[in-house]
């Protein structure tokens, strides 16, 4: 016995399993990031000053300790690999294979491109001796884009298997993989936006 | 019936141009939230400002590429659930500070 | 494109008959797909009821293993100091020299008996097994939504109790700070302590998997017919539940995350400037708040504590309308009492936290939403109570133990009172009252309700009954047992006895007059175990030679029971996935030569509207 609505509507809620499962996942991820946003938050209320003194210098704004340039272009990569992810989704729903495969390639490249820049950033700090253990500011920093990198590890693990292997899935049954594709966006877009949140409460404030 | 399964290709090129539009006003309210960052505005202004602009980009993810916009009434019912459990976690949380002045700043 | 899923749905079915959908046949376009092999079919199952039945019989072996950590420290408690007779020099030189017990040994009992109860006993029985097998089953599904996700959930909280028994086994032991792992003590602790934060990861991801696939599939299998309020008062609980979890553990994770870096990276989130350690001032960043780590943990512990309790709920709602051959009392009042209750218990958390100096503003809040979230749970418990009311009541052993729930429950939720206020809680904070309390809600509470869910849904699963005799003996031997370890806990509590001595508070003058009950406790836990050898062997005995009985051996409406064979058909449930006609609790219906009505009964025009 099949289990029902894996592909099509359930007619009174209107939308099918996997959709409903990604978002109640992605509430999870909001009251995930939620929490560590509080702890974030109720720190740096404690704190006497912030970012604060690291190697006996005091700093005004996390912008003197941070490298906005890089996390701004990493901004632009992270809006434009959503906006990839939305058309590749668009492209299966015209029947555009190879469109699809494209767009999605390009998704994963800029996944990539965000993850360089972001060793680049990490790398930099370690040279100038700025550890998670030098200060709460950098513990935040390095936890929560820490874990928001991993998040596109993920995203990167998962948009592959669509690209590639789990493409193969378009020619059985392309309602069930454009589907997919949906919902793979729907995680994908999640971490786009919690990068939005994440760069001027970190970077910029 | 879902509107996403069942949009001709017509309305899916509507869809295509609303998304280049969102992509170049996400651009914009990037580039004006590092701009005001370099004014150094006082705290509470620039954190106004940023989380205005962030909860403004965020909302037009979820809107447009996250399709909430035309989504059903059960995640919107989830979403909502989540969104009042978040908020009481904050407000909840951060007024442990509300009596508690310079608790925290506590200097051997 | 609706229709047809929905027709596929209610028509594809009687294709199969009974014997076709036991035995599958290679039918390639529409049977079930072939026999699996055995890793397939026992082991890596996807199929809800095989995961349900691992679930089950992982988190009774956990229960086992916390009761016998518990058993140890009782040995301690009660004769300080003593060598534990035979058995103490098992546990080696470094725990227990000479088979007498050391403190540290002691608070790794502590710490790992409270989470294995918790997060690998309670909770995987109560959600993983019960939930699994029994919400697709009740609400006409094939199987759950994901069923590969499943499977996941299950493996991973395996590994996650495997990391929890390990952590025993590395250097210095395992976590020792308490279950709930306080900063800045669990921040400065030994290895064991990354290995209980690395198992709750574990634990935490099984369980959002696991609370994501329930919700999924009570918002869309439900078999038609089934509106959300004909679903039984069972499932309400677990939908109820699997909200609680999805939206509490994650902040947890995010402490738990804050304290792995602080223990693993040399952060301070918990560690407040200038924390002196052994005398020496921590040489670490500082700046960070044990309180944090508080209002984390506590943001999901205490829906925890609601997601113990809201399934023992449901089972012993089940049970009673049952063996009471009457509609539940109030069932619309429950369903929005359980709603309401598990969107308080998420406002309710600072309560723990009354001593911390969190502030007097807070305390007031908290204190006002702790008394309000008492009154559903007292809806809850009247209408259960008022359900007996006027009932032909059957005696059976699962109604012994669902009657069992409801004054120990009452008494658990009654001696929380003085707790959820300030001004007593000052006093009775960190004693023996609160331990009792909780104990309370959580051993004769939800315990006794989990026990009769087995003993309700051990002919469902197998087939058979279980012996009434030996049920007896446990019930009886469990009940009594059980509130002679916990009742005197009160006493000692408000004398002002604190929970964390490890000589059961020898040392301590105040605690004198009332110490000699320490003994009386050890004793009647050991008696418990005891009592629970009745349990074991009846049932292994009954899985083999136990009472063959019919699909619907209680006569009750419910689908699992009047749609599905005992057991159910091994891939997708039904025989023919059932329509519902009416409300989970017919029964005794005027005009009915019955006196139930299945959920499935196809009406008759003559009797119904």
């Amino acid at each position: 016995m099949d289990i029902p609505y894996t592909v099509t509507a359930r007619p009174d809620t209107g939308v099918f399993n996997a959709k409903l499962g990604v978002w109640l996942f992605l509430a999870s991820e909001v009251m995930l990031f939620g929490g560590l946003f509080a702890g974030y938050v109720f720190l740096r209320i404690g704190a006497p000053a912030w970012p604060g003194a690291l190697h006996g210098e005091t700093y005004a704004h996390a912008s003197e300790v941070l490298n906005v340039p890089l996390a701004t272009l990493n901004t632009f990569v992270l809006i434009a690999s959503s906006v990839t992810m939305v058309m590749a989704w668009a492209s299966l729903m015209m029947k555009n294979f190879a469109r699809y495969r494209l767009y999605m390639g390009g998704t994963i490249a800029l996944a990539f491109v965000f993850l360089i820049v972001k060793v680049f950033e990490y790398g930099s700090k370690f040279e100038h001796g700025l550890f998670p253990s030098e200060s709460n500011f950098l513990a935040i920093y390095f936890t929560l884009t820490g874990l928001h990198a991993l998040h596109v590890i993920g995203g990167i693990i998962v948009n592959t298997y669509f690209w590639g292997p789990g493409a193969k899935m378009w020619r059985t049954d392309p309602k069930r993989f454009t589907n997919r594709i949906e919902v793979a966006g729907l995680y994908w877009h999640f971490v786009d936006l919690v990068w939005i949140f994440l760069f001027p409460t970190i970077y910029l404030l | 019936m879902d509107e996403h399964t069942t949009a001709s290709a017509e309305d899916i090129r509507k869809h295509v141009r609303v998304y280049l539009i969102v992509f170049a006003a996400l651009a914009t309210l990037t580039v004006v939230t590092v701009a005001v960052s370099y004014v150094h505005l006082p705290i509470l202004p620039a954190l106004v400002v940023g989380l205005l602009i962030a909860t403004i980009k965020g909302g037009l993810v979820a809107a447009y590429f996250m399709h909430l916009v035309s989504e059903k009434k059960v995640i919107f019912g989830v979403l909502i659930i989540t969104a009042v459990f978040l908020v009481g976690m904050f407000i909840l949380t951060l007024s442990s500070f509300h009596d508690q002045e310079g608790i925290m700043t506590f200097t051997p | 494109m609706a229709n047809g899923a929905k027709d596929k749905n209610t028509h594809a079915a009687p294709e199969l008959d009974e014997a076709q959908a036991a035995h599958p046949t290679h039918d390639p376009g529409h049977g079930p797909p072939p026999e699996p092999g055995f890793w397939r079919k026992y082991v890596f199952s996807t199929d809800h009821k095989v995961i349900g039945i691992q679930y089950g019989i992982t988190a009774l072996l956990f229960l086992l293993i916390g009761f016998c950590l518990v058993m140890l420290m009782r040995w301690q408690l009660a004769y300080p100091g003593e060598a534990l007779p035979l058995i103490g020099k098992l546990f080696g030189e470094a725990n227990m020299p000479d088979g007498v017990m050391q403190p540290e040994f002691y608070n790794q009992l502590g710490a790992m008996h409270g989470t294995i109860m918790v997060f690998l006993g309670i909770v995987p029985l109560a959600v993983g097994a019960f939930g699994n097998y029994v919400v697709p089953l009740q609400i006409g599904a094939p199987d759950m939504a994901f069923p590969k996700l499943n499977m996941a959930s299950y493996w991973v909280y395996f590994l996650g109790g495997v990391v929890m028994l390990a952590s025993f086994f590395v250097p210095a032991g395992a976590a020792k700070a308490g279950w709930t792992s306080y900063p800045p003590l669990a921040d400065i602790e030994t290895m064991g302590q990354t290995m209980w934060l690395i198992g709750m990861l574990f634990l935490i991801t099984s369980s959002l998997l696991g609370a994501v696939n329930f919700l999924t599939t009570i918002i869309q299998l439900r078999a038609p017919g089934m509106t959300f309020m004909r679903m039984p008062f069972f499932v309400w609980a677990q939908f109820v539940t699997a909200f609680l979890l999805l939206l509490a553990f994650p902040p947890l994770e995010a402490a738990a995350i804050f304290q792995l870096m602080d223990r693993l990276a040399g952060t301070s989130f918990f560690l407040p400037s200038g924390l002196v350690v052994s005398g020496e001032v921590l040489d670490v960043a500082g700046g960070g708040s044990p309180l944090l780590w508080q209002h984390l943990f506590w943001f999901l512990a205490h829906p925890e504590v609601y997601v113990l309790i809201l399934p023992a709920m449901g089972i012993v709602a089940e049970i009673i309308a049952n063996n009471t051959r009457k509609p539940l009392w109030g069932y619309k009042a429950l369903v929005y009492s359980v709603i309401f209750l598990g969107f308080m218990s998420f406002i309710v958390w600072a309560h723990h936290m009354f001593i911390t100096g969190m502030g007097t503003t807070i305390s007031a809040f908290f204190q006002v939403t702790t008394m309000i979230i008492s009154i559903p749970s007292v809806v809850i418990l009247s209408a259960l109570f008022i359900s007996l009311w006027g009932g032909s009541i059957r005696f059976t052993t699962p109604m012994l133990f669902a009657l069992g729930f409801l004054p120990m429950f009452g008494i658990g939720g009654l001696t929380g009172l003085p707790l959820g206020l300030a001004p007593t809680d000052i006093h009775l904070h960190d004693t023996y009252y609160v331990i009792g309390h909780f104990h309370y809600v959580v051993a004769p509470g939800t315990i006794i309700a989990l026990f009769a869910g087995i003993y309700y849904w051990f002919p469902k699963i197998t087939g058979r009954k279980m012996n009434d005799r030996l049920g007896k003996i446990h019930f009886w031997g469990t009940i009594l047992f059980m509130n002679g370890i916990f009742f005197p806990m009160f006493i000692q509590g408000m004398a002002g006895v604190s929970r964390r001595l490890y000589d059961g508070g020898q040392v301590y003058q105040i605690a004198e007059p009332v110490i000699h009950y320490n003994e009386f406790m050890s004793i009647c836990a050991w008696l418990l175990a005891l009592a629970q050898i009745p349990f074991i062997i009846n049932f292994f005995m009954s899985l083999k030679k136990g009472e063959k009985v019919e699909a619907n051996v209680w006569k009750a409406t419910t689908l699992e029971w009047s749609a599905a064979p005992s057991p159910p058909v091994a891939h997708g449930n039904f025989p023919k996935l059932p329509t519902v006609h009416r409300g989970p609790y017919e029964y005794s219906v005027p005009g009915h030569d019955r006196d139930y009505l299945p959920q499935d009964e196809a009406p008759t025009v003559a009797v119904e509207r």
